[in-house]
């Protein structure tokens, strides 16, 4: 037994389910709302911040409006899915993990979305893109920044 | 309405069988991830939008996954009279040409893929009315697959119970509550030779007993869908295209054990699969058959879903455990097994998304009926993500025991167009590639072991002769090293070195001392790592010394990639006679390393380009070669 | 009392005895970095490695291996020489400096590692996360101040946001059972402070003898031992002479 005497624990999934919340309701998780979290599951801060830091899918940096997820399971990975996420990078002028400065894209990779058959595949918001091509990304992204020149070598294809 | 009787179930069912053949016409389309990212969404607002303009009465149904993926977006047309066509790689105007067909009587040829055949009917008219029509169990995909954990995948909508009930679903509960003691449950399903479908094999049987056994009056139930391995779709399309089958075989899992808590801790990446599996659960509870007093008896269980939230390592069942009791996901040492001390220190039965819902098609149609499938020691069918560079790709079900090569020449239908299947990499960053010389093994889990790999849960990437086996070596310990928890010194440290030396051999240099290292490194993490992760982390390097040592001395010794993949050790150029001159490639390059005017012969500064091969990829005329 | 066999005699130890201490009472040490008596057994740091030949064959961390009858074990069988002289080679690369791994290492006959990081990755690292620190926090005090962050070769250990922990008493508890002295504590003036944490705790002074102490780690206990209030107040030192006075005078 501890020295110092520890209440019972949270339900199972509590931690979990607590931590999408914020940051599906915040976009990140702000370091306020974990401090919180803490008090209201009853659990020692280290232990949520440890569990916070550990999951890839919770950042403690704000996201931009739009996540793009490009897959790099096997099957994106060796159907050319990084090769896809080198044009990403460079259209968007950011590398994976980055938010633009606009605040539009934060790119991430993803081990594997689960769509392998229709490799390689990227996510974009809700949206789930596969079978596609770099030539293609460029236009992709037009859709969610309408009206907004073509950036350097994103000109339509007639492809 | 709750399900109290047998008859409250009959009516359920006669439901179900109402909604699945209407008077109507009922166009289904296949929407689980995989359909939605070909385009099955517009396909469904085209449909929707085509039959509200002609004021066509029809039903339409957003269903799962029928399995041929490469065939997506796919829509299933029943015409009452006619029987039921599936419609391949759907468009959203030919949806609208579908529906005026339809709207019209008459059921169009254009993208027909196969008829599936309905139970206790004959050649239905629709293989008479359009020539050439075949089941779809005669097409070369199809032909060896035996669907048992898929029996209603694409078939139903996965939201409708009473679709669920109209194939047979709850009968199993049935049987398991009203007649079968939880003894008996556990014998069946210990005669019908089920082992673990998440890929360790252990027979689901004596993990049943053995937890049933166990000191102590709190139990779990837990399925396990953290489907962590990339290249791996299948739990994932378990959910979205079939959910109440998990959760029968849950529900029946809990009576036989003991418990009246089950969860299912679901991988963060799948988003659908979560909303399906919890729209079924709320269904479930409705109906009375989960909640207290389930189909008329005292048995109370109930069922939770728990989102991961993107950790590889929670696939380990104690790390999952860990993870849910809001812990890391780290993995500790077994035993103690979950079985006897799992969650928060109770006994804790836990099996993968495809062993659950093997249970109820085991209750119902008996324990021999599945010992009779797959081979001795083998009982039963898996499933498999069949993906990457073969022509077929999708979802497949077969009855263990069937050859590689069956799975990959014969269902597969072979490599991508004009080029040579080189080997096939199952299990996942756990599992090995296995040498195309080798595909006369049969599917099973010893043989699969023995060549270095892992049954695993079902991925199988096929890789061709533009594969190369130090680069895909290197990318599993990649994805090893992100994802190890970072507990056990092997794992962490080792996995990181491996790592750093199979980029000393992409890069072109590494040294033949390099490679005694790897190999040591390997045996070592594999054996002295704490969890089955770490312990099977090296066999995607193991596996590829062992068959492609060729292509390892290759880069050492040569500095040459045979694949022409590691961009290092190749060259770029463009063949002047084949360039049309169509300036795709020039405005495509990352860093603007080609030049040329329009319609004549474009040129790749070799100081500027960096060998990614978007050129190689894009070129509509096949003019970029690779210099190996 | 159960009997196994160790290096090809027979040693008896009781029941739920570790492979570790067993071995050790066979008169054998192994290196580990990552066991303590007083801590739930955890296997991380992969030293202890031993080799064990019936009932199965297997390599094993003797420090998560309770024993069992008829256990036969080879501590200098190859294979366990060898993973433990690669995990001793891998601590090394990562805590060059570190003195009591290379004397470790040492005793296994481990002189140099071969695993030198890229020059850019050279580090003043002490740290080889056996997670003693974050276990006796939690496990022990109850203080849970500090736990793990990030995963894989990401993983470090540190206080919640890196930053001056509120769950922190100060008891020093880390410092004393971190096997590498990666944890130091020090006192300066009327702070301690705990680098690794980036933590200061301010202390009090004692009213009788004017030293500094911290005097979190009696809050607890002042419900727990109802005794006049006074008495928390002043240093541990001088509690103990209040005390023996006490007892000194009941005489």
């Amino acid at each position: 037994m501890p020295l110092i005497a520890q209440p019972d624990h949270p339900p199972a999934g509590a931690v979990l389910a607590r931590l999408h919340q914020i940051h599906s309701a915040k976009g990140y998780l702000p370091e306020a709302d974990i401090r919180a979290a803490a008090d209201d599951l009853a659990i020692p801060l280290s232990r949520l911040y440890s569990a916070a830091a550990f999951y890839s899918a919770f950042s403690f940096q704000p996201k931009g409006r739009y996540t793009i997820q490009v897959c790099l399971g096997t099957a994106c990975y060796i159907r050319g899915g990084d090769r896809l996420l080198e044009k990403i990078e460079t259209l968007l002028g950011v590398k994976a993990g980055e938010t633009t400065p606009d605040g539009m894209f934060t790119v991430e990779t993803v081990h594997c979305l689960g769509s392998c058959s229709m490799s390689p595949v990227i996510r974009v918001g809700e949206e789930t893109y596969g079978r596609l091509k770099v030539n293609l990304v460029g236009r992709l992204f037009k859709k969610y920044r309408p009206g907004e020149p073509g950036q350097k070598g994103v000109e339509e294809q007639g492809t | 309405m709750k399900i109290k009787t047998p008859s409250d179930l009959e009516k359920l069912r006669d439901q179900g069988q109402c909604m699945l053949s209407p008077q109507k016409p009922r166009v289904s389309v296949g929407m689980a991830t995989c359909g939605l990212a070909a385009g099955a969404g517009a396909v469904f607002d085209a449909l929707r939008q085509a039959a509200d303009n002609l004021r066509l009465d029809l039903t339409l149904v957003s269903a799962g996954c029928i399995g041929c993926c490469q065939e997506e977006p796919l829509v299933d047309v029943r015409m009452p009279g006619f029987g039921r066509v599936l419609y391949a790689r759907m468009t959203p105007e030919g949806a609208d040409r579908l529906i005026r067909s339809l709207a019209s009587g008459e059921l169009p040829h254009e993208n027909a893929l196969a008829y599936i055949p309905e139970e206790g009917s004959d050649t239905p008219k629709s293989a008479e009315v359009l020539s050439g029509l075949v089941p779809i169990n005669a097409l070369p995909f199809y032909a060896k697959q035996h669907k048992v954990i898929l029996r209603n995948s694409g078939l139903i909508d996965p939201q409708s119970i009473e679709e669920y009930a109209a194939r047979g679903g709850y009968k199993s509960l049935l049987l398991a509550l009203l007649q079968l003691s939880p003894h008996e449950i556990i014998d069946e399903i210990t005669r019908s030779g089920l082992r673990g479908r998440g890929g360790g094999g252990f027979p689901t049987g004596k993990k049943w007993e053995v937890c049933s056994r166990a000191a102590g009056t709190a139990r779990f139930i837990i399925c396990n869908a953290d489907e962590g391995d990339p290249g791996a779709y299948m739990d994932r399309t378990v959910l979205e295209s079939d959910p109440y089958a998990v959760i029968e075989g849950m529900t029946i899992g809990g009576y036989a054990i003991g418990a009246s808590q089950g969860y299912v801790y679901v991988r963060n990446e799948y988003p659908l699969a979560i909303d399906r599996i919890n729209h079924a659960i709320e269904r479930s509870t409705e109906c009375g058959l989960l909640g207290e007093d389930i189909l008329g008896t005292d048995f109370t269980f109930s069922i939770q879903v728990i989102r991961g939230a993107g950790a590889f390592v929670c696939g380990e069942e104690t790390a999952l455990i860990a993870s849910l009791e809001g812990g890391l996901g780290e993995p500790r040492p077994r035993p103690p097994y979950p079985a006897v001390s799992g969650l928060w220190g109770k006994p804790t039965l836990i099996n993968n998304v495809k062993t659950w819902a093997s249970v109820a098609a085991i209750i119902r149609k008996g324990p021999e009926w599945y010992a009779g499938i797959g081979t001795k020691g083998n009982a039963g069918t898996a499933v498999f993500s069949l993906v990457g560079k073969v022509a077929n790709t999708g979802l497949v079900e077969i009855p263990l025991g069937l050859t590689l090569e069956e799975m990959i020449q014969g269902i597969g239908g072979g490599g991508l167009a004009g080029k040579r299947v080189k080997a096939v990499q199952t299990g996942g960053p756990s599992g090995g590639c296995i040498p195309a010389d080798l595909f006369h093994l049969p599917i099973d889990y010893a043989s699969l072991t023995q060549a270095g790999s892992i049954m695993g849960s079902g991925g199988m990437v096929v890789m061709d002769e533009d594969t190369c086996m130090v680069d895909v070596a290197r990318y599993f310990l990649r994805f090893t090293m992100e994802e190890s928890c970072g507990k056990c010194t092997p794992c962490r440290e080792g996995a990181r070195y491996m790592y750093a030396i199979l980029t000393r051999i992409i890069e072109g240099e590494a040294t033949p001392e390099d490679l005694v290292l790897l190999e040591e490194i390997a045996m070592w993490v594999k054996e002295a790592s704490l969890c089955g992760l770490g312990q099977t982390a090296p066999n995607p390097v193991l596996s590829t010394l062992r068959y492609f040592r060729d292509e390892y001395d290759a880069h050492v010794r040569e500095k040459r990639c045979p694949a022409g993949v590691c961009r290092a050790l190749i060259k770029l150029t463009i063949n002047a006679e084949r360039c049309t001159g169509c300036g795709l490639c020039l405005r495509e390059c990352p860093v603007g390393a080609i030049r040329g005017k329009k319609k004549a012969p474009h040129i790749i500064d070799p100081d500027l380009c960096t060998h990614c091969r978007t050129c190689y990829d894009i070129c509509p005329e096949k003019a970029v070669e690779i210099v190996r | 009392m159960i009997t196994l066999t160790i290096n090809r005699r027979p040693v008896s130890v009781p029941q739920g005895t570790l492979l570790l201490k067993a071995v050790e009472e066979a008169g054998i040490t192994l290196p580990s970095l990552c066991h303590h008596d007083a801590l739930a057994p955890y296997g991380a740091c992969r030293l202890c490695m031993v080799m064990i030949t019936a009932p199965y064959r297997a390599l094993v961390a003797s420090c998560t291996y309770p024993v069992e009858e008829g256990l036969v074990v080879e501590t200098d069988a190859p294979e366990a020489v060898q993973a433990r002289r690669l995990a001793l080679e891998f601590l090394m690369s990562r805590c060059p400096r570190s003195d009591v791994i290379r004397k470790m290492a040492e005793k296994e006959g481990v002189t140099a590692s071969r695993f030198g990081m890229p020059s850019t990755e050279q580090t003043d690292e002490l740290c080889v996360l056996c997670g003693l620190c974050v276990r006796v926090c939690r496990e022990l005090i109850g203080a849970a101040a500090i736990g793990f962050t990030g995963r894989g070769s990401e993983r470090r250990v540190g206080a919640p946001f890196d930053f001056q922990s509120d769950a922190c008493i100060g008891c020093g508890a880390c410092a004393e059972v971190c096997p590498t002295g990666a944890i130091q504590m020090e006192d300066r003036g009327n702070q301690r402070i705990l680098r690794a944490w980036n933590t200061r705790i301010t202390l009090s002074a004692c009213p009788e003898c004017g030293r500094f102490f911290t005097p979190e780690p009696t809050r607890f206990l002042k419900k727990m031992l109802p005794e006049i209030e006074t008495y928390w107040e002043v240093c541990p030192d001088c509690r103990r002479q209040k005390t023996s006075r006490q007892w000194l005078n009941a005489q």
